[in-house]
């Protein structure tokens, strides 16, 4: 433990470096640079809530924060994952020839996903005052919901790493259970339009509730205990079977990549 | 002089050979149900034990496929051995693909820091010896440019200069360094000797035994996989040289006797003139008497 911890130390600034490359690099050479993290959430709400404004009906005037508080972490979610996934693969040619603590890899993956996050809250600030929904002091409470999806991502990411080196079909199978996860993650539809008997989907959703305690969050009422047990749950299990898979088969990846 | 800064003892490295390559989940699954799994073991390296002390130049000579690219990637802390301990005391810098570790989209400078950040250095460390690396690769106004565009030469350079900066107790060398153009090459050697002076330890790997006497105070043999000789350099690089590259030559010219015989029957049964000589020569001879028949 002590020598992982040294080894950390070592490393941690070749963790910032590959963290701030994932930023830097993402958005260059496009025109409008960073200013995607914003333009980006506002274009794909703005084109959620044309479509199924028509289902939630006229009630709800905030509707887009309602959609964007879902969408954002969802998008985090996603893409961090994602990225995560391919990052011993991509890679490669690196961790063919120096030593470098592997798991570097998929956690900036995860954390340079997570920045771009926080800028693109922005927006969601920006939502809620246009739509009035004033934030009380329950929106500090954001950030339980916001580390537990942190950790989620980071326990997903070292497992399907560590999936995808071995079956590269890993990469299409997430892709199937991303789109599974968003249209059961309650994030263009209230929850309470789901029937009691199909209701058990929602607890299979490894999301579902972190979205749910953040929404409570920014529309300022209190957390949901059995919501934050379920998604505890949820990220700390993915994150301990994450460790421990990474570990076991690292020393494997050279092997197969 | 003599203190110990790399031990290997008793390395193993086994490589399971899947008879047919299964990537993908369906394939595995079926195969796993049907209990078809097999794999073939393959001992890239056995039994290996050696130490080597500080100051130590070690040439490691075996032809190809005998594990010593293996043999450094272990000690390089790239390859988990399956077998066996290790322990190396000191910095490892390693030469093997200069500008390997790159990204093309990232300018010279950002990669001088992502780069220097891959082989452990901390950030004040690479800001503090930015000027002299950018110097030292000669890449002059290229350095706010993407690596994209660079020649191979410069990217090579470039990486050469970071990973050489500092000066590591360990150096890996993995076949010969030619790094840019003529001059750069000087510059690079002269580098690495002048790191040579101050007693760094190096491996250094290749097939030329004329390049390991140059470079190295001792040197070892593999060959499939097993050690089977440590020594001063000379000696190991005579005994090389006989064991195997006279075992080449000879193998050369038995071909080439078998080639001749067999050249020699083909102008037999052409019944040549100059049936002593090469297939070709005939030829050559048969075109040349129908130019002078022309010329008559």
């Amino acid at each position: 433990m002590d020598r992982v911890l040294k080894n950390f130390k070592k490393y941690r600034y070749l963790l910032f470096e590959l963290t701030k490359k994932n930023i830097k690099l993402k958005y260059r050479r496009s025109y409008l640079g960073i200013l995607w993290t914003l333009l980006e959430p506002i274009l794909t709400t703005f084109v959620l809530t044309v479509v199924f404004i028509n289902i939630r009906g006229k009630k709800d005037h905030a509707f887009p924060v309602y959609i964007l508080t879902g969408r954002l972490l969802y998008s985090f979610f996603s893409q961090a994952t994602k990225q995560a996934m391919k990052s011993i693969r991509s890679n490669s040619s690196m961790i063919k020839k120096v030593y470098v603590p592997k798991y570097i890899y998929p956690v900036s993956d995860v954390l340079s996903n997570f920045i771009i996050f926080l800028i693109s809250t922005v927006v969601l600030f920006g939502a809620m005052i246009v739509f009035k929904v004033q934030p009380t002091k329950y929106i500090l409470y954001s950030i339980i919901p916001l580390l537990q999806l942190l950790v989620l991502s980071l326990g997903m990411g070292l497992i399907l790493a560590t999936l995808a080196v071995f079956f590269r079909d890993m990469e299409y199978l997430w892709g199937v259970a991303l789109m599974l996860i968003m249209y059961t993650a309650a994030i263009f539809y209230d929850a309470g339009i789901v029937s009691d008997e199909w209701k058990w989907i929602f607890n299979a959703n490894p999301i579902f509730h972190i979205i749910l305690n953040f929404r409570n969050c920014v529309y300022g009422h209190p957390l949901d205990m059995n919501a934050l047990l379920i998604s505890s749950g949820y990220s700390i299990i993915s994150l301990v079977a994450g460790i421990v898979l990474f570990y076991k088969k690292q020393d494997k990846f050279i092997l197969n990549i | 002089m003599s203190r110990e800064v790399i031990r290997v003892d008793n390395i193993g490295m086994r490589f399971n050979l899947m008879e047919k390559k299964v990537d993908n989940l369906k394939e595995f699954l079926i195969k796993l149900v049907k209990n078809q799994i097999r794999y073939q073991e393959f001992w890239a390296l056995k039994n290996i034990s050696f130490t080597v002390n500080k100051g130590d130049r070690v040439g490691i000579l075996g032809l190809n496929g005998a594990g010593k690219s293996t043999l450094l990637k272990i000690i390089a802390g790239v390859l988990k051995a399956s077998e066996g301990e290790i322990t190396v005391r000191g910095k490892i810098a390693p030469l093997l693909e200069l500008g390997a570790g790159f990204d093309p989209q990232y300018t010279g400078a950002e990669n001088i820091y992502l780069y220097g950040a891959m082989l452990g250095y901390p950030k004040e460390f690479i800001s503090e010896k930015f000027n002299e690396i950018v110097e030292f690769s000669e890449i002059g106004d290229f350095i706010n440019v993407p690596v994209k565009n660079y020649s191979s030469g410069m990217k090579a350079r470039l990486g050469f200069s970071i990973a050489t900066i500092v000066e590591p107790d360990i150096l890996i060398l993995d076949e010969v360094l030619s790094v840019g153009d003529a001059k750069f090459k000087k510059k690079s050697e002269k580098r690495i000797l002048d790191m040579f002076d101050k007693g760094i330890t190096v491996l250094f790997v290749s097939h030329s035994t004329e390049q390991v006497r140059r470079i190295c105070s001792r040197a070892i043999i593999l060959d499939k996989g097993s050690l089977i000789a440590d020594g001063p350099v000379d000696e190991i690089c005579k005994l090389y040289e006989e064991k195997y590259i006279d075992e080449i030559k000879k193998l050369k010219k038995k071909k080439k006797k078998k080639k001749k015989s067999i050249a020699d029957t083909k102008s037999a049964q052409v019944n040549e003139p100059a049936s002593d000589e090469t297939g070709e020569d005939t030829v050559l001879g048969g075109e040349a008497s129908g130019a002078a028949k022309e010329d008559i």
